[in-house]
């Protein structure tokens, strides 16, 4: 016991210690933020990135003139001459646009030296018929309260009935935290797996292996790697997440202070013209983002990353054993083809499943059954989790989980203390099972 | 030391050893000899227990071969290797403290060796740096550090320049004087003659030979003798009391390689060639390890 944990020491501290570890712990969660605030920020800003338009107003109608607000983008302002004279002067004036409004409504038109952009368009239109609305309503007789009041938004909400009663069932929260951990283990089981075998490659190649198994009985050096990489694995991820916090509080606090400074200028534009009833839009947006925020504090944190910890462990040890068996049944790094497709073929297929149909469909049975079976489940059980999996299912899949990779480590157990002492001869599968079958 | 009794070992389609058995006794400098394939390496990887025989046994001190015997075996074997990106003085104590030295003592003693070695500078060097010489010298500081009872060697010497060859040597016979018993696999028969006590000769799966040194080879004594002398060739009459063998000659010295008669004596063949020539020497030519060697072996693979 005290030999394993010296080998999970030295596999441990040889990886940390390694300027690639400290480089990828370091610049992957700067260009995931990086990226996921970049993204952010592009949204946040894609109403006010362009520059201001100022519009010169002809109204002809005399219907809108003094109801147009400027908004932070769009600036309306009353053009001094009829449409004639206008037409000549706005861009002498410094004016972008040119709004024409004829007395009929028929053929309103916007001039001016570029053609004006369908966001621009689209929300002078948006304003213009607001306006028109309001004061065709008023003009039948409707009073602005209850105009407010009849264009109240509506949002559903998908509930949830469990035992302990009804809740919210939280589906985009749930697609993203299963998309999202679906996608980790997969990665991590790759990433992970795949330096498990080119440890034991590394050994058996540069001949080391005799020397420690004449130390250390060959099952105890397996597992000492895969622990150890494990522990990188953990490592990289704790640190991956605490610069992630960190990084993002940071990022964080300077996008919402921007936008909390944009959010009092719209309202305050808003207040001023609250009498026309615009606001509708702005407000339903405003009750998505807070049930967004409600779901996620709604999902049970320490229930998912307990779950998302065991089918990563579990997976880990699963496919890592496997990986190992490889990686001793080779020479070197370009023979493991031949056994790589077995291995990457279930993760593949689940992963993509998972992301196309499982997610959307996670109770079918499809789902279900690829959740049991312990080559798929890793990926396929952590995306359903978030949407509320039974009790009796994840029991059933853990005990799968954990016979799975008791199984399989034993399996590749027998492999590797045959193929580790084997040069020079290339590895069939019929070969591998001969392996397994030999005494000790 | 070790009694290895009836060891055999199957692989899949061929049987590596058949019913091998020896003794290796405590302080002895032992040779395990035989060509390549003969069977060397899966003794000595048995004994290792890196792997196990089918049937039979080996025991350690008269006690049946364990795990706690791997901490009192140190083991060099013939195809070197160390963890090439870590550094050397780190590596040699992982290698001691898997024998089970605490970090501290393994630390003193590979500092120890390093000097005695001349290695100390390259302590924090990564092994891909050193030349192939510093690393078979660190392989060995790793083989020794935990003060092994049992030193297994498979072709210590391959990969060294003679100076460094020679130091190493005497760093072996240093360590037997104080109490290792050395198993040492080689095929270099000058190299077993100087160092071994007694020897086994593995061939075909079998143990073929086995015993002390001087014991084989004087076993192996044919009555044959060199004799040099001054003057024209002899010619031999029928009284004479040998037969020649081989006859060259040199620089005016005259050198024979003969066999006495059955019933003739050394004396004999002085006095027959007293009157005939200057004697200049004659010794008697006991066949050397690398003879036995080539004599045993070739018969058998000739028979087969």
């Amino acid at each position: 016991m005290n030999k394993i944990l010296l080998i999970i020491q030295r596999e441990y501290l040889s990886r940390v210690k390694k300027k690639s570890f400290i480089v990828m712990t370091f610049l992957v969660p700067v260009l995931f933020i990086g990226m996921i605030s970049l993204v952010g920020f592009l949204l946040m800003k894609q109403n006010d990135i362009g520059d201001k338009h100022k519009i010169e107003v002809v109204d002809e109608s005399g219907r809108f003139a003094n109801n147009l607000k400027s908004t932070t983008v769009i600036e309306y302002v009353t053009a001094k001459g009829n449409y004639t004279t206008a037409k000549k002067t706005f861009i002498k004036d410094g004016d972008d646009y040119l709004l024409y409004i004829p007395a009929s409504l028929d053929s309103i038109q916007i001039l001016g030296e570029k053609k004006a952009g369908p966001m621009t368009t689209g929300k002078i239109e948006d304003e213009l018929s607001n306006i028109i609305r309001s004061q065709r309503l008023a003009a039948a007789g409707i009073d602005t309260s209850v105009l407010s009041r009849a264009q109240k938004p509506i949002s559903i909400t998908a509930m949830q009935i469990t035992e302990k009663g009804v809740k919210d069932a939280h589906s985009y929260v749930a697609m993203f935290i299963g998309f999202l951990s679906a996608f980790l283990i997969y990665m991590c089981l790759f990433i992970y797996g795949t330096q498990v075998m080119r440890g034991v490659i590394e050994e058996k190649v540069s001949r080391i292996i005799e020397v420690v198994i004449s130390s250390v009985k060959p099952f105890q050096l397996m597992l000492g790697k895969i622990i150890g990489v494990g522990l990188v694995g953990l490592t990289q991820f704790l640190l991956w997440i605490i610069i992630s916090v960190v990084l993002s509080m940071t990022v964080g606090t300077a996008l919402i202070k921007s936008q909390i400074s944009a959010k009092t200028e719209q309202v305050s534009t808003m207040q001023q013209g609250s009498s026309t009833g615009t606001p509708a839009t702005q407000k339903q947006t405003d009750i998505n983002f807070t049930s967004i925020m409600h779901d996620v504090q709604d999902i049970p944190v320490a229930y998912t990353i307990a779950c998302f910890l065991f089918y990563f462990l579990c997976g880990y040890f699963l496919y890592s054993a496997i990986f190992a068996a490889v990686g001793s049944a080779v020479d070197n790094e370009t023979e493991t083809q031949q056994f790589m497709l077995p291995i990457t073929l279930p993760l593949i297929f689940t992963f993509i499943v998972s992301q196309n149909f499982i997610i959307n469909n996670p109770d079918s049975s499809i789902s279900v059954w690829l959740s049991m079976i312990p080559f798929t489940s890793p990926i396929a059980m952590m995306v359903r989790i978030p949407f509320g999996v039974p009790a009796w299912q994840l029991a059933l899949s853990m005990l799968f989980m954990i016979i799975g990779f008791l199984f399989t480590t034993w399996l590749a157990s027998r492999i590797y203390r045959v193929g580790i002492l084997m040069y020079g001869k290339k590895a069939s599968y019929r070969e591998l099972a001969k392996w397994i079958m030999y005494k000790e | 030391m070790i009694s290895i009794r009836n060891i055999v070992k199957q692989y899949a389609s061929h049987r590596a050893l058949d019913d091998v058995s020896m003794e290796i006794q405590k302080g002895d400098v032992f040779g395990l000899l035989g060509p390549n394939g003969a069977g060397k390496t899966s003794l000595i990887r048995i004994i290792n227990q890196i792997t196990a025989p089918d049937s039979g046994q080996v025991l350690f001190n008269g006690e049946p071969l364990n795990q706690v015997h791997v901490e009192r075996i140190g083991y060099l074997p013939e195809e070197r290797g160390l963890y090439k990106k870590m550094e050397i003085g780190e590596q040699i104590i992982y290698l001691a403290r898997l024998k089970g030295l605490s970090r501290p003592e393994a630390l003193k003693r590979a500092k120890y060796w390093f000097e005695k070695l001349q290695i100390q500078s390259w302590w924090n060097k990564n092994i891909e740096e050193l030349s192939k010489g510093m690393q078979q010298k660190a392989q060995f500081v790793a083989t020794v550090i935990h003060e092994p009872e049992l030193l297994i060697l498979d072709e210590p010497f391959t990969g060294f320049d003679p100076v460094n060859a020679e130091i190493i040597k005497n760093e072996i016979l240093e360590l037997n004087k104080k109490g290792a018993t050395v198993i040492f696999s080689t095929h270099r028969m000058e190299s077993v003659e100087e160092l071994c006590d007694s020897i086994a000769l593995l061939n075909l799966s079998h143990k073929i030979l086995d015993g002390k040194v001087k014991d084989i080879r004087n076993s192996y004594r044919s009555g044959t003798y060199m004799l040099e002398y001054e003057g024209d060739k002899i010619h031999l009459n029928g009284t004479s009391p040998f037969s020649i063998l081989q006859e060259t000659s040199l620089d005016g010295y005259q050198q024979v390689k003969l066999k006495i008669n059955a019933g003739s004596k050394v004396n004999d063949v002085l006095h027959y060639m007293l009157p005939l020539a200057s004697i200049n020497k004659l010794e008697e030519v006991i066949p050397t390890m690398n003879d036995i060697f080539i004599q045993m072996v070739g018969a058998q693979n000739n028979n087969n």
